[in-house]
């Protein structure tokens, strides 16, 4: 097969500027943390530090929970709902307009490749906004209940992988339905949403309707303890959901939970090969295998099993690993150093337990984090790769013989997230589509998003949904007001 | 004209479409209401004392159960409850004295309550075909997909029956689990038992499948724990919380997080559990609470 030569294609980096250092945005302003540690965030390609952030403690949690109630109070919950609409639409604008600087600075902070940041997260971004905009002087035909209106303040806690993206999921809903919002990024990617706060102001969002805190767990967990915020949504593991569950209970705070998932990938003998591959390599090889929906089980049909291994490990071997600024890169860097020592050593347990392994053997730059995108053939139900999410670019291949074994081998498991189906056959789709306990079903296709379909899982991988009409219901209260 | 005696009933546990005892051989004495100027209680029968087992016993019948009721169709589903509605209404006199031997409500006020527990059973079959349309619907993706989300049972769920309200407010917290295709397992009241077992027996009596509904009699405080924290029940409704002798709802809520059961916290505000007045027609909430929305992808080409 003829390897082609790609010259470098770098992303300018000069559309970004980013501070050495970052405050906390409350109550429409940024300011100094009150004795946390800072910390700094780097660029997983690189290891370049990119700037200082600020650890809110939780006094300034406390602060920012008070300037979002007192914004709901005074001007948020009073507002018409047009009006919350239009500044969504500003803000949907605004990202729009700096598409370009927000895609760089995911990029530089997270590790994903700039075609995945400027091609998908970015646009979901805007298209979220613009979404959910339309719906807040909409909320009395969502089918919701009789007086739908904001809950208070919201506490939002989301992960790494799509930071804006995820920040998207979360601040948009909770705004176009009247809440106000005290949002805490990851740790490791804090850059988006601190820019986010940039474009707040830039919109005249009225002060405390969004406040963002950085920190890690601790923060997350004085938000999570706060007895003002009303509601909670939260994604990330299902290890920390259940500590969220916990800590709420015997509480009136809501939440919504989106955790983690053993996702399978099912392919029948009869499935349209060269898209079902392409299929394979977009459910676990996209954004690093760092999506908690990815397709990390690959069930095959028996009798194609070689079949697809050879295809698949031929199209791994021209996928390109490297700087994620490079336009022509598929598979960018690992986000951090924890998260590249877990994969190594799940891979190793899956060694161990006696699965194949394979990898494409492609060159890795010398400095960063990274890990080959890698094939785990032979693969039991027990074995823990095909049990504990991996969280990165491992694929865990197990067969299967009838329809029925399929679904079997699919659904054992904690998770039920998301499921791929791979077949011509269109009443075999609808059968399986029926029968597996997933949240959210691909059949020919596979990591698929858009701000119009519900996202969310089954059983361990938590409750609730994103995105749709469905996704409205989280942030509403109904009937009549007790208060 | 002697007087003739008359032939009491066993009450039961109802597990699988069966009437066993407990496994623990346990009863307990149930006793009516107070009414008037009665001093001593009047004795009505000795309940089955369930236990742990007979619990886990029932969240497998439940479970068996479940992939058969949720696969019926709708259609189906929904004239299965309708029959129950009309087997209560056969048994209205039988209904109407357990009422007011359990709640001590007049003859008038009993027949009320049957009456609005009838229709409450008619109100939530006819949703069997219409929630998924009125829930679920098609998604206007930007890309050349068809997209669409769909309601489904979640699974198994545990339902502390609500202690005041033995029989609307049994029938107002089971018919919109079971409706949609989940199966349950009841604690029933704790001290008003016994028309939760009567309405067991119109269940048996209609063409609900043995294992759609569950009852387990006996006190709460030692049921509940073991079914927040079984790792087969995928829900829990807490209504029953309220006014149960020992039970802390957040105890139990926290149990339930440990395979991250969809939670149905109990009435009121704050951490104090309030009783819900049953009378008013319900809305949709407690037939969604037990829902998991399923979306489908699928490409549209040529």
């Amino acid at each position: 097969m003829p390897t082609f030569e790609y010259a470098p294609a770098p992303e300018s980096r000069a559309v970004v500027d980013i501070a050495s250092s970052h405050g906390l945005f409350i109550g429409g302003e940024f300011v100094e943390a009150t004795g946390g540690k800072p910390f700094k965030t780097v660029n997983p390609a690189t290891e370049e530090v990119l700037s200082e952030v600020s650890e809110a403690t939780a006094d300034d949690v406390d602060a920012a929970v008070r300037a979002a109630r007192t914004a709901y109070t005074r001007v948020w919950s009073r507002m018409s709902g047009a009006d919350r609409g239009k500044y969504l639409y500003r803000i949907a604008r605004i990202i729009q307009e700096r598409a370009r600087e927000l895609a760089v600075l995911e990029t530089l902070d997270n590790g994903k490749p700039i075609k995945e940041s400027r091609d998908v997260d970015v646009p979901l971004v805007a298209a979220h906004f613009f979404y959910h905009a339309g719906w807040a002087d909409k909320l009395e035909y969502a089918s919701l209940g009789s007086n739908p209106r904001g809950i208070g303040v919201v506490g939002q806690v989301i992960p790494w992988n799509f930071p804006l993206l995820m920040l998207a999921w979360k601040v948009a809903p909770a705004l176009a339905t009247g809440n106000t919002v005290v949002l805490k990024p990851a740790e490791t990617t804090p850059l988006t949403a601190l820019a986010f706060a940039e474009i707040c102001r830039q919109a005249d969002l009225p002060p405390g309707v969004v406040n963002i805190v950085t920190g890690a767990g601790a923060t997350g967990q004085a938000i999570v303890d706060h007895p003002g915020v009303d509601k909670l949504a939260f994604t990330g593991s299902t290890g920390v959901g259940k500590m969220i569950a916990r800590s709420i209970a015997g509480t009136r705070k809501r939440a919504t939970l989106e955790l983690g998932g053993k996702g399978a990938n099912i392919v029948f003998d009869d499935a349209a090969m060269d898209q079902a591959i392409e299929g394979i390599v977009t459910g676990i090889f996209f954004n690093q295998g760092h999506v908690c929906c990815a397709g990390s089980r690959l069930l095959v049909q028996e009798n194609v099993v070689d079949e697809v291994l050879r295809r698949l490990k031929r199209r791994l071997g021209t996928l390109r690993v490297g700087d994620p600024m490079d336009k022509n890169t598929d598979v960018g860097a690992i986000n951090s150093k924890a998260q590249l020592d877990r994969i190594t050593e799940l891979a190793g347990v899956g060694e161990a337990e006696g699965a194949e392994r394979w990898d494409s053997g492609c060159d890795l730059p010398t400095s960063g984090y990274w890990f080959r995108p890698t094939v785990f053939s032979g693969v039991s139900q027990s074995s823990r790769i095909a049990q504990e999410e991996i969280f990165g670019p491992v694929v865990s291949v197990l067969t299967f013989r009838t329809p029925g074994e399929a679904v079997a081998k699919a659904n054992n498991t904690p998770y039920g997230l998301s499921a791929g189906i791979w077949t011509e056959k269109g009443s075999r789709i609808l059968w399986m589509a029926d029968q597996l306990r997933a949240g959210v079903v691909w059949a020919n296709t596979f990591n698929k998003f858009d701000p119009t379909s519900p996202f969310g899982g089954y059983k361990e991988s938590g409750y609730g949904r994103e995105g749709g009409r469905h996704g409205l219901e989280a942030y509403v209260s109904t009937g009549q007001e007790t208060t | 004209m002697s007087t003739r005696v008359d032939v009491r009933k066993t009450y039961k546990l109802y597990i699988g479409g069966k009437f066993p005892r407990s496994e623990s051989g346990r009863s307990y004495e149930v006793t009516a209401a107070p009414t008037g100027r009665r001093s001593t209680p009047r004795f009505l029968a000795n309940a089955a004392q369930g236990s742990r087992k007979d619990a886990r016993d029932a969240v497998v019948a439940a479970r068996k159960a479940q992939p058969g009721w949720a696969g019926a169709t709708a259609y189906n589903r929904g004239q299965v409850l309708y029959r129950v509605a009309e087997v209560m209404e056969g048994r209205r006199a039988q209904l109407v004295q357990d009422v007011r031997d359990a709640e001590g409500l007049t003859a008038a006020r009993a027949e009320g309550v049957v009456s609005a527990a009838i229709d409450r059973w008619v109100w939530y079959a006819g949703w069997s075909d219409k929630y998924p349309q009125v829930l679920g619907g098609l998604n206007p993706v930007a890309g050349p997909y068809f997209d669409i989300s769909a309601p489904e049972p979640t699974g198994v769920v545990a339902v502390l029956a609500p202690q005041a309200s033995s029989l609307l407010g049994l029938v107002s917290v089971v018919a919109p689990v079971v409706v949609s295709g989940n199966t349950c397992v009841v604690v029933a009241s704790q001290d008003r038992p016994l028309p939760a077992i009567d309405l067991a027996e119109c269940l048996a009596t209609s063409d609900v499948p043995g294992g759609v509904v569950n009852v387990v009699t006996g006190r709460t405080a030692e049921i509940a724990p073991w079914l927040a924290s079984h790792r087969d029940v995928n829900a829990i409704d807490l209504t029953g919380a309220a006014d149960a002798d020992g039970v802390d709802w957040a105890d139990l809520e926290i149990a339930a997080a440990d395979n991250l059961k969809r939670v149905l916290r109990p009435g009121g505000t704050g951490a104090e559990a309030v009783e819900p007045d049953f009378a008013p027609v319900p809305d949709l909430s407690r037939l969604s609470a037990f829902l998991e929305t399923k979306t489908v992808w699928h490409p549209k080409g040529r």
